[in-house]
């Protein structure tokens, strides 16, 4: 009796430990939740005004994420390289930098992977897959060095730089692949890489691949580095102040630099395991700007990695029961980017959102 | 070579010239925007908006000029939109305009398949009709060059000077380029700091819209969609390449004008890949940027401003 007695108050504590952590976990996403309540309230204004039921829409849109193996699957797919551009916007910004550039270092390391894909054979899969996602890492992270160095050294805002790189990128990837690796035919693509290089589907017919996995690996590998190591230590140092993190001994230069190159490093395998997964060689144009919702996401999941997944999946979500709700229900699929732009803006401002809170406990 | 002299006529200048006019049109409102102390990185979305906002006024109304007149009042209320977002909410400025600009482009396409049907592109409305500038139209190459081109053209030629005239010959300009620059200072001297930040904001909401309304009406008569197409990053980095001066960022829209104009013409030659010329203006403003060629300095730190 004694020590089930010991034993159940052993359990109680422990529960309510977890239920305490779990507390000022929910109290930290409150204005995320809130934020995306009044963005769906104001796009079912939108819908409301344009004669559509917004009941209607979003019980489409629900259904269609989840309704099916090949709704999730496509709910999945969606989120995969946002996962990335994510981690990759957030992995910078806790050194203080803005990397609105994730987008072009993603197109340059898909086209390295592609390369890799194409020309290396002969290779065991294991090998020749890690060799791929290897040198969009590489490439991605080299990408993101240029405004590194331009703004450690020569002091130019990184993000300016970073966003006139994405349009270098797009248009220089759309030459190569328009010219030098150029698939035979009318399309702007790069031939099939080799099979050796594919990373396997997960959940077939849909397009689900193990860069998922990937993804879901980095979001532990992101919140252990920041969190738990002397690197991810300086470079949150480096965020909070330069100025007291360089008196306090760290490299703030090479903290930078290493931030932004892991950065467009995150972004490069994003990118990487989008074409081993999906598209099996690049094709121009073939990312919807994964690289700008990398930033939304981030933000809209509280710059903390895990937020960062959920948010990932809330676009996947209503990526993918976005175009269900349009097929079942005639709603313009553009209520989803509505709808992602509202939750931004709602994020965006902190303070509005405790205003309304405050507003709320009055009444 | 003879066939690449033989792209440099009277039309490729003139068609410089078009194209360079949306991107002075936004450049100026990130002039604006930039010398009160705010970055407007959703210069793209609001001409977007715009274009839209044009375009469908037109539409419904049937008189473009009142669709030019949608065009301004829809900048207006994204600029101050993001002023409220940056200002008394004090949201971040680049969250805020990649906001806008992702909103902007869910929002006309949306509103397109709505009113026509179709998300892509508008069914083509009455455009604003070129006019000709008489005795200028009439000399020699000059004529050819900017005799006769969309009254929004000389608009943005008016734009520009009166730009420069009140920023830098109006207490209004010292008031604005004082609050970009030490908005303490300003604020001990009297300035109304937000308010400042605020009309700054409107004034580039409505340059951006200009430039929006010149896209569809001047130019095509019709809003399809994304048409903007990044110009107003074009636009950002014609500003730095001006040095956040109106008639610096002129010149550098037409330059960037050109380089577009040029690469549509050497598309039809095959001689330079037209990727590689449209990768120019961005790589000059880096250029610029790192100080390679002539360091260019912010007119402003950005940080929101609190009173003390």
């Amino acid at each position: 009796m004694l020590i089930l007695k010991k034993n159940d108050l052993n359990l109680t504590g422990v529960l309510q430990k977890g239920l305490e952590t779990f507390k000022v976990e929910l109290k930290k996403i409150v204005p995320q939740l809130i934020a995306i309540f009044i963005a769906l309230l104001v796009g079912s204004m939108v819908l409301l005004a344009t004669g559509f039921s917004p009941i209607e829409a979003y019980g489409a849109l629900l259904l269609g994420a989840f309704g099916d193996i090949y709704g999730i699957g496509q709910t999945l797919t969606q989120a995969t390289p946002i996962i990335f551009t994510s981690l990759a916007f957030l992995f910078a910004f806790k050194a203080g930098l803005f990397n609105i550039g994730a987008e072009g270092q993603f197109l340059v390391g898909a086209l390295a992977a592609a390369i890799v894909g194409i020309f290396f054979n002969g290779l065991p899969n294991i090998v020749h897959i890690s060799l791929a996602l290897l040198a969009g890492a590489f490439f991605g992270g080299l990408y993101a060095f240029i405004p590194a160095i331009l703004k450690t050294k020569l002091g130019a805002h990184e993000v300016i730089t970073t966003m006139m790189l994405t349009y270098v990128a797009i248009y220089l990837t759309g030459y190569l692949v328009t010219d030098i690796f150029k698939a035979p035919g009318w399309v702007s693509q790069t031939p099939l890489i080799s099979p050796t290089a594919e990373l396997p589907r997960i959940l077939p017919p849909t397009q689900l691949s193990a860069s998922i996995f990937l993804g879901i690996i980095l979001v532990f590998l992101t919140y252990y580095t920041l969190q738990k190591t002397v690197l991810g230590y300086e470079i949150r140092a480096i965020g909070l102040n330069p100025l007291a993190a360089e008196n306090g001994g760290i490299n703030v230069k090479k903290g930078l630099i290493l931030a932004l190159v892991i950065s467009g490093a995150l972004a490069g395998i994003g990118g990487a395991g989008e074409i081993l997964g999906v598209h099996k060689r690049f094709i121009d144009g073939f990312s919807p700007g994964y690289g700008w919702d990398g930033l939304a996401v981030a933000l809209i999941g509280g710059l903390n990695p895990f937020g960062a997944f959920l948010a990932a999946l809330l676009i996947g979500i209503l990526r993918s029961g976005g175009m269900t709700m349009n097929r079942v229900t005639g709603v313009p699929i553009d209520i989803v980017t509505i709808l992602q732009a509202l939750v931004i803006l709602f994020v965006a401002a902190p303070v509005f959102i405790k205003y309304l809170i405050r507003r709320g406990k009055k009444i | 070579m003879t066939e690449i002299f033989d792209l440099i006529t009277v039309g490729l200048f003139a068609s410089a010239i078009r194209m360079a006019t949306p991107i002075a049109f936004a450049a100026l409102g990130g002039i604006f925007s930039e010398r009160a102390g705010i970055i407007n990185i959703g210069l793209e979305g609001m001409m977007l908006t715009c274009a839209f906002g044009a375009v469908a006024t037109t539409h419904f109304l049937g008189n473009p000029w009142l669709g030019v007149f949608a065009a301004l009042l829809i900048g207006g209320l994204l600029g101050l939109l993001h002023g409220l977002i940056t200002i008394k909410f004090v949201g971040n400025q680049i969250v805020s305009g990649t906001g806008i600009n992702i909103l902007a482009l869910g929002l006309t396409a949306y509103m397109s398949q709505i009113i026509w049907g179709s998300r892509g592109a508008s069914d083509a409305v009455q455009g604003i009709d070129p006019i000709s500038i008489p005795i200028l139209k009439d000399i020699p190459i000059i004529g050819d060059i900017i005799g006769v081109h969309s009254p929004l053209v000389y608009i943005l030629i008016i734009a520009v000077v009166i730009s420069y005239i009140i920023l830098f010959k109006t207490p209004f300009g010292l008031r604005i380029r004082a609050v970009g620059e030490h908005p303490a200072a300003a604020d001990t001297a009297g300035v109304n700091v937000f308010k400042t930040k605020y009309y700054c904001l409107i004034i580039s909401g409505m340059l951006a819209g200009l430039g929006g309304a010149f896209l569809s009406l001047g130019h095509l008569n019709l809003f399809a969609w994304g048409m903007t197409g990044g110009r107003g990053f074009i636009a950002l980095a014609a500003m730095i390449f001006g040095g956040w001066m109106p008639l610096g960022a002129f010149g550098a829209s037409l330059l960037f004008g050109f380089s577009d104009a040029l690469q549509m013409r050497l598309q039809t030659l095959g001689i330079l890949p037209p990727q590689i010329i449209l990768t120019i203006p961005y790589i000059l403003t880096i250029v610029v940027l790192a100080g390679v060629i002539g360091r260019v300095t912010p007119p402003s730190d950005y940080k929101p401003y609190k009173r003390e």
